[in-house]
């Protein structure tokens, strides 16, 4: 940093002199986005191409809409209603109970229990979804794992936890949770410390006990982080979080109808099948729903709180 | 006024109850993978887990350190991997943030426009699966593990909200002394921002230290595989291995399953990756609350 010279001032042009400086600071930023987020773009168009490696992505033949043709299969509206709907869950479920125990964390005030609380809700945050594949696998397994244990304790039948796939949605969903609650309280939580504590002491003076304030001010001052991470979660709803459906099952087929999602399906047909024109067509299809749906949910939000609340 | 106590008491005790039982949902899963890690394969076998070692033993660390050399291959990229990509990602993306964060910078809608994009849109796997190998010719590169996940807009945009904060009169005062944007930067606005770094600092290195996706599609070289992944495979081979022995029912192979710690090595495994990350977390835990806020993106 040190070494970057220093360019004289000149009168005159001090406006043009800091934002050049301004924007060099943003160029390392700018440069690694358009190569891993806005090159790949263009290649969109292999979604309509036959893709031939030696022809390149623009020599290849135009398809026109073929590479869609998944769309008469079963499969793809197995794997987007599985994405959908435990991505929904997620959606609906995530900031309920975050923000309950984030409040909750709130109304006990006591330092060093909310410091201690904090430190053991990030923990399962820390995890990577192999290793939480593994201590799941201590739970499951039929043979010595713990749930079974238990099952049998109280004179139950075992189940084959790994290939019965009613299970899954279930299984998933709270491990989803289990992963991303403890991360999000401590963000609502953070959000609930800015909150001028002149309101609470007016509210007081007012004879407001606990529940209308937590109702009338603590709530509705989450609203707008509520409304910026909901955006943004419908805007993924056509993404599944990948780990999680790929290293919890481990790979076992006879879950697949219930653990199955986009992702994984457009992962199998770039590796296994290698089929590049669909995975584009599939990539394409989850990338445009995900736009659609958050311009209209910002557009929505803006206009219930009147231009208040939204991401843009 | 007695009634309207003791209703304050029962849900203090409510609140209380729900708190610890959240908390004992985070721990029981580490503690039971702890405790498998450290019990006697035998008897794992026999009787089934349990949250205290029934015997202790370390033969599945011992096994994990008998042939440790594709362990600790995979630890030093992990290592090399976290390091690199928190180092230049919090650098950039903070040198970004501080620009962005000027109401004086001629640019700055654009290039949040341009930045928050990324959030809205993107190209899918195939087409930057094509970009990676085809174009940029990363496959089977350190680079890969690290750089197309080093920089990401929610973070950038953390940094922002946080930069913002900091009071515009102090930049001012410095630009009267002299001083060029890059060293209002470097001496005065990030010593301010050190908790939204730290926060950021964590979260970054979460992100790359737990990275096994970028691995499962672009490395092939062995030397290269990051820990997570490496994981993962000996997870799969296991898998492979107890589903043989199942198919043989017995025989030859089942004798060697018998010599092979599976269950404590599995977790024992578990408890050598999460580990090391866990020791970070209280020098950063601090800064939290401070640098996690993120406003709305315009503001």
């Amino acid at each position: 940093m040190n070494t970057i010279p220093k360019i004289r001032k000149r009168g005159g042009l001090g406006h043009t002199r800091r934002n050049v400086e301004l924007l060099i600071l943003c160029l390392p930023v700018i440069i690694i986005l358009f190569l891993f987020c806005y090159l790949p773009m263009p290649g969109l168009v292999l979604a309509f191409k036959k893709f031939r490696p030696l022809e390149g992505i623009w020599g290849s033949p135009w398809l026109g809409l073929k590479n869609f043709g998944f769309f008469k299969s079963t499969q793809i509206w197995l794997v987007t209603r599985n994405t959908l709907l435990y991505n929904l869950g997620f959606i609906v479920l995530t900031p309920i109970l975050s923000v309950a125990i984030a409040i909750i964390l709130y109304e006990i005030g006591n330092a060093r229990q909310i410091k201690a609380y904090q430190t053991i809700y990030f923990l399962p945050h820390f995890l990577s979804w192999v290793v939480v594949s593994i201590m799941l696998y201590a739970f499951l397994n039929s043979d010595q794992g713990f749930v079974n244990g238990i099952i049998v304790m109280f004179g139950g039948e075992r189940i084959s936890w790994y290939t019965e796939a009613k299970y899954w949605p279930f299984i998933l969903i709270f491990m989803g949770l289990w992963k991303s609650v403890g991360y999000n309280t401590v963000i609502y939580y953070a959000g609930l410390v800015g909150i001028d504590p002149g309101l609470y002491e007016a509210a007081s003076i007012d004879g407001a006990g606990r529940w209308k304030r937590t109702i009338y001010i603590t709530i509705p001052m989450l609203i707008p982080l509520l409304v910026i991470l909901t955006i943004l979660g419908l805007g993924r709803i056509f993404f599944a979080d990948f780990g999680l459906f790929y290293q919890l099952p481990l790979r076992s087929g006879p879950l697949l109808p219930t653990t199955d999602v986009i992702n994984y399906y457009t992962v199998r047909t770039l590796m296994i099948s290698r089929n590049y024109g669909m995975g584009t067509a599939i990539g394409l299809y989850q990338s445009v729903m995900g736009l659609v749906l958050v311009l209209i949910t910002n557009w929505a939000a803006k206009k219930v709180s009147g231009g208040e609340h939204g991401l843009f | 006024m007695i009634e309207r106590k003791m209703t304050d008491i029962l849900s203090k005790l409510l609140m209380h109850f729900v708190l610890l039982l959240f908390a004992v949902l985070c721990l029981v899963p580490m503690i039971l993978t702890i405790s498998i890690s450290l019990s006697d394969e035998q008897d794992l076998v026999l009787n089934g887990y349990s949250l205290i070692p029934r015997i202790f033993s370390g033969s599945a660390y011992q096994f994990l350190f008998k042939n440790p050399a594709a362990l600790i291959t995979s630890y030093w990229v992990t290592i090399r991997t976290t390091f690199l990509g928190t180092l230049l990602g919090v650098l950039f993306m903070s040198m970004a943030a501080f620009s962005l964060s000027r109401k004086d910078f001629a640019w700055r809608k654009p290039i949040v426009f341009y930045i928050f994009f990324t959030m809205l849109f993107s190209g899918g796997l195939v087409p930057m699966y094509m970009v990676v190998t085809r174009t940029l010719h990363m496959q089977d590169t350190l680079l890969v593990l690290f750089m197309p996940i080093m920089i990401n807009a929610w973070n950038t945009f953390l940094l922002v909200t946080y930069l913002r904060s900091i009071s515009f009169e102090m930049i001012e005062s410095a630009k009267l002394d002299g001083a060029n944007e890059f060293t209002i930067y470097l001496r005065i606005i990030m010593p301010m921002a050190k908790p939204a770094l730290a926060a950021i600092s964590l979260l970054l290195s979460l992100r790359l230290w737990n990275e096994w996706y970028s691995a499962l599609l672009y490395i092939r070289d062995p030397k290269l595989i990051p820990l997570q992944y490496w994981m993962q495979r000996v997870m799969n081979n296991m898998q492979f291995l107890l589903m043989n022995q199942d198919m043989m029912g017995g025989g030859a192979s089942s004798i060697s399953m018998a010599d092979l710690p599976t269950q404590s090595v599995r977790m024992a495994m578990a408890v050598l990756a999460a580990g090391p990350m866990m020791f970070v977390f209280p020098f950063f835990q601090k800064y939290f609350a401070k640098g996690l806020l993120v406003g709305s993106i315009k503001g």
